[in-house]
């Protein structure tokens, strides 16, 4: 029964296009896994009765407060204060090789948090965030090329709709759970990549170059042209890079915020065991839900900038599993899963091997496996996570430390 | 009635977990239920919690039906429950495992949260473990643990799955002692346990299941003298002995 319709769907698709015929075939695939996981008739789900007025337990304890930063934290604070304001200045005496490699580091250890979010805490497994990368990339160029956005505005619509995008696809694929869920989120991507093959305005299968003229009166591309003495490509590159050092900035700070936060309290819940969690009234549908959107939002935030800077654009390249999902979990197995630090780490440790064996061809792929191998045999949490087992030191804790002072309340 | 179970069934192929059960909680009541092993026990919990679904029959909490309602609609509904394997969140630590609870639960977000989670670890034992990870605790901490947590999200009616084997004496006393409390003060209980002489001390009801059946339902000491509750779970057949 699934081949009829498959092959009548495909066949429907060939009429049109050749290369419709395999988008035809995803779409009844996605369709169908999602929407008949569990047969034709789910049962009702009766509605919530309201909650009783709660007895209060306890007698009012003695006072106690809930602390999160530790001593090693508070001059880190300072510390990764005068790394970014470093950062910030780095265009002055920077090389543009190495301004390059700074923003790869960030757009990749922007991703790794945002998958680390998923995987570490919520336990989404998704290898198709390929899907809002692309998205972004392709936001960010239509907004240029046919709605005529300047490229710097550009960058947040282009993350914005991607979120907007994530909604529906996240409602999708959220029918699904484990494998399924990886799965589907796979399907999705490459969904989206079939799709854009057919916008012809975007260059169709083979994608597309910025114009010159898109990028040429970006604002601030003057200001800066001046500022730094150099010409107009360089400085768009010095904005990207800055567009990538907010990015990374936000997303370290919005992570930390958020798993220091009552819903990242549930989060971390969650992960442990997410029976447990509802059990006690964590909203875990919601909160993965918001995650998935998040990290869809994110994802689009890179792909923009990572595709402003490259000019081009192609489906290929924009939904690619390699670049965009599987460096991805490379750098969040290695660096540590369900930390802060960790993605940070592989991130850095990513980039500068891939520079370090560019010259060596296909064994650059051998060396990450081996080293990806070695990693998970050797330190299964991942650098950081038993680098800070070990010593106890957390840059970013999030745990949160009961005092309870020795005065009871009511004996005063 | 807080609690009414009308024809409750679960089977897993040929294995009848809840045959057709009734079962009504009065509010304030202190309800024990013992069986042998396997007798259907957790799945009742499981059922009354929405962990398992029944294949036939009702679930109502405080006269609202909820035999389709979600874990997390149940709890804020009223219901905290012990698992026995216990399911601490290993990365937390106890401290926060009863925060999540208490931030999560019924009267979530309050300010007094902290004091609050402080008051039930100092009443549980636990207060000295309290940044401890759930993950390093013993058995005997994790199953205090349970408890805590289910109490933390403020229930009207707590269901605990064996949480007091393992004691020694004097840690018994305690538990039974602060049991009472939380009674007293109006919540609920229904406690699964093994360890009858605590159960007794603070139930006034008792009921037997045996297969997935309830054999017997009543006062626990006339409960304790029936006969065919004498066979099924301590072993003595009346007959026999005579």
């Amino acid at each position: 029964m699934g081949g009829v319709i498959l092959g009548v769907a495909q066949s429907i698709g060939a009429r049109i296009n050749p290369e419709w015929q395999i988008l035809a075939g995803h779409v009844v695939f996605l369709v169908f896994i999602v929407f008949r996981p569990r047969g034709l008739f789910p049962k009702a789900v009766e509605p919530c009765p309201k909650p009783l007025p709660p007895l209060l337990l306890a007698k009012p304890g003695r006072p106690a407060i809930g602390r999160v930063a530790t001593r090693t934290s508070r001059v880190f604070d300072v510390v990764a204060i005068i790394i970014v304001v470093a950062l910030l200045f780095a265009p002055a005496f920077a090389s543009r090789p190495l301004l390059q490699d700074l923003i790869l580091i960030f757009l990749l250890a922007a991703l790794a948090l945002f998958w680390n979010l998923m995987a570490g805490y919520a336990g989404l497994i998704s290898v198709g965030q390929q899907a809002f990368v692309g998205l972004g990339g392709y936001a960010l160029f239509a907004l240029i090329m046919v709605a005529g956005v300047d490229p710097l505005l550009a960058i947040p619509l282009a993350a914005l709709i991607v979120a907007l995008l994530s909604i529906p696809v996240g409602s999708l694929v959220f029918r699904m759970q484990g494998a399924y869920f990886a799965v589907v989120t796979w399907v999705a991507a490459e969904v989206f990549r079939l799709l854009l093959a057919q916008w012809r305005d975007l260059g169709g299968g083979t994608g597309t170059s910025l114009p010159r003229s898109a990028t040429g009166d970006m604002i601030g591309l003057q200001f800066i042209s001046e500022l730094f003495g150099v010409r107009s490509a360089a400085a768009r590159e010095i904005i990207i890079y800055w567009a990538a050092l907010f990015t990374i900035v936000l997303v370290v700070a919005g992570s930390y915020y958020l798993l220091r936060s009552r819903i990242g309290l549930g989060l971390r819940a969650i992960k442990d065991g997410e029976v447990a969690a509802q059990s006690v009234g964590v909203s875990t549908t919601r909160i993965k839900f918001a995650v998935y959107i998040f990290a869809a939002f994110g994802a689009g935030l890179v792909g923009a900038i990572y595709f402003l800077q490259t000019s081009r654009i192609s489906p290929d390249a924009a939904f690619s599993l390699l670049d965009w999902t599987a460096y991805i979990i490379f750098i969040v197995v290695i660096g540590g899963l369900a930390t802060i630090e960790g993605p940070i780490i592989g991130a850095i440790i990513f980039v500068v091997l891939r520079n370090a064996l560019s010259g060596f061809g296909p064994w650059y792929l051998i060396v990450l496996g081996v080293l990806g191998i070695a990693v998970m045999l050797l330190a299964p949490k991942g650098i950081w996570g038993n680098f800070s087992q070990f010593t106890g030191v957390h840059l970013f804790p999030t745990r949160r430390h009961l005092e309870i002072s020795e005065t009871r309340e009511d004996a005063k | 009635m807080i609690l009414k179970l009308a024809g409750v069934t679960k089977r897993f192929g040929a294995v009848v977990v809840a045959d057709n059960i009734d079962l009504e909680v009065a509010r304030g009541e202190a309800l024990g239920i013992i069986g042998a092993n396997g007798a259907g026990k957790s799945s009742l919990f499981n059922l009354i919690t929405g962990v398992l679904t029944p294949d036939a029959g009702t679930v109502m909490l405080a006269g609202q039906d909820v035999t389709n309602v979600s874990l997390r609609k149940r709890c804020l509904a009223g219901i905290g429950r012990s698992f026995q394997i216990p399911r601490p969140f290993e990365s937390l630590t106890v401290f926060e495992n009863l925060l999540v609870a208490a931030e999560y639960g019924r009267e979530h977000g309050h300010r007094g949260a902290n004091e609050f989670c402080g008051s039930i670890l100092e009443r549980t034992g636990l207060a000295a473990q309290a940044n401890t990870l759930a993950g390093k605790l013993t058995l005997l901490n994790r199953k205090r643990l349970e408890m805590a947590r289910a109490l933390a999200t403020q229930p009207d009616i707590v269901l605990l799955d064996e949480i007091a084997g393992g004691l020694t004496e004097a840690e018994c006393h305690e538990l039974v002692d602060f049991i009472k409390q939380v009674n007293q003060q109006g919540v609920t209980i229904v406690w699964i346990e093994h360890v009858v002489h605590a159960l007794l001390s603070v139930v006034s009801r008792l009921i037997v299941l045996e297969f997935g059946r309830k054999i017997a339902d009543g006062e626990p000491g006339a409960v304790m003298h029936d006969p065919e509750v004498r066979r099924s779970y301590l072993g003595i057949d009346e007959e026999v002995a005579a």
